[in-house]
């Protein structure tokens, strides 16, 4: 989805400002939303890439103004509408009305360290060889899906190398929309500087991006 | 509240009040437990942070078995010192040298390696430094104050998969007799991003 949060190579945000002092969580507001989303992704009702869609999707003038944990809550409040988790009605008067319904898992205290350590890979049994090998030059496709993506705008359709081959991992296109894993073999490709931004390049500097088999042509 | 100069108190109330409404509703459906909410947090503010990321940087430093098993199999090397798990399922591990300044950068959301970075700091999620990372990474590296000369290339690394990225920083040419704990102490949370150097007066 060509959104907001498709960062890469905008301008006008201005300076980054970073804050060696600054706490781990600015507001308790926000120490409260990420251990709400957590624990929610914990229940299996939505996978990562449906969560990190559903934070895409707030209108673009908003989610540029808002800050990382507004993504969330905006996210985590779509999914829990979307599934029929909460309704609308319950959230405006804070209060339950519906019967809930019923979650194969809830995170309990004492599966929080296990769970946190057990993760959830999106790594995938390797079937076969990689379609492109260590060298191998690459163009990525110029495609403009509505839907869920990870090949970011700056990359598409620029001619990268195959540097690293990863393995194979869930596909987030179609992950997202519930539709299936697709599983492919991953890669980090390599793109030099004046292939992605031409004589506005940086002298010596190139970006590598972690990109998908079905993203990816023969050079 | 520095980093969010739009915000103001009515806005920041509604936000702590949507927050608020919505956890008790959710405790109330039983979808979610307090006390694991609690465990949540305490892990995230007392366990999982930097320090991780250091006692990795300090052991391939001092010792080159374990340095070359970690710029091959990171997830494996990471998870024999006991950081594992969510958001560093597979990790890659990338090093510096005199020719080569590695940073990293989620360009579309904000993938960040937890088990040995913590939770990200703020510019890390934000706007300018997702937006400018890759396009004038070197213009990013000074704003933190890190001048690299055009003869050391420079590669960002967009964290657009589930892989996630730490980096191996050089180790300061005067701190080849210190100890692993010595050295852990030196690693900071940025020179692991890229956008920091270590230094041996910290």
């Amino acid at each position: 989805m060509n959104g907001a949060h498709d960062l890469g190579g905008s301008h006008g945000h201005g300076p980054i400002n970073p804050d060696p002092n600054e706490p781990l969580f600015s507001q308790e507001w926000e120490r409260r939303c990420f251990a709400v989303t957590l624990a929610m992704g914990f229940t299996g009702q939505w996978n990562i890439d449906q969560a990190r869609f559903a934070r895409e999707t707030m209108r673009p003038g908003k989610y540029l103004e808002t800050t990382y944990y507004e993504h969330w809550l905006h996210g985590l409040e779509s999914l829990l509408l979307d599934r029929k988790l909460i309704s609308q009605s319950e959230l405006k008067s804070k209060k339950a009305q519906n019967t809930p319904k019923t979650l194969s898992r809830i995170l309990k205290a004492e599966d929080v360290a296990p769970a946190l350590e057990k993760g959830g890979s999106a790594r995938r049994q390797e079937v076969g060889n990689a379609k492109f090998s260590i060298g191998d030059f690459v163009i990525t496709k110029n495609i403009h899906p509505a839907n869920h993506t990870r090949l970011p705008r700056y990359v598409r359709g620029r001619r990268g190398k195959i540097d690293r081959i990863h393995g194979v991992f869930v596909f987030p296109d179609t992950n997202s929309a519930g539709l299936s894993e697709k599983p492919q073999w991953l890669y980090a490709v390599r793109f030099e500087g004046e292939e992605l931004w031409g004589e506005d390049a940086e002298p010596n500097s190139c970006t590598y991006v972690d990109l998908w088999d079905d993203y990816l042509e023969q050079a | 509240m520095p980093h969010d100069g739009h915000d103001n108190g009515s806005k920041l109330s509604e936000t702590e009040l949507r927050v608020r409404a919505l956890e008790s509703l959710l405790i109330e459906k039983g979808y979610v437990d307090h006390a694991a909410l609690d465990q949540l947090i305490e892990t995230y503010e007392t366990k999982v942070g930097p320090r991780n990321g250091a006692r990795v940087i300090a052991k391939a430093w001092t010792d080159p078995e374990y340095k070359s098993w970690l710029l091959s199999d990171a997830t494996a090397a990471i998870a024999s010192l006991g950081y594992s798990g969510r958001q560093g399922e597979d990790m890659v591990v990338l090093e510096n040298t005199a020719k080569v300044h590695n940073l990293v950068v989620c360009t579309l959301c904000s993938c960040y390696p937890w088990p040995v970075l913590g939770l990200p700091p703020t510019w890390y999620k934000a706007a300018p430094y997702r937006a400018r990372a890759v396009s004038q990474p070197r213009a990013v590296l000074k704003e933190f104050g890190v001048e690299l000369s055009e003869d050391v290339e420079v590669r960002v690394w967009d964290s657009t998969a589930e892989t996630r990225y730490l980096v191996l920083p050089m180790q300061p040419s005067n701190t080849n007799n210190w100890s692993e704990d010595r050295l852990a102490e030196i690693v900071t949370r940025d020179s692991m991003i890229g956008t920091g150097l270590v230094g041996s007066n910290a």
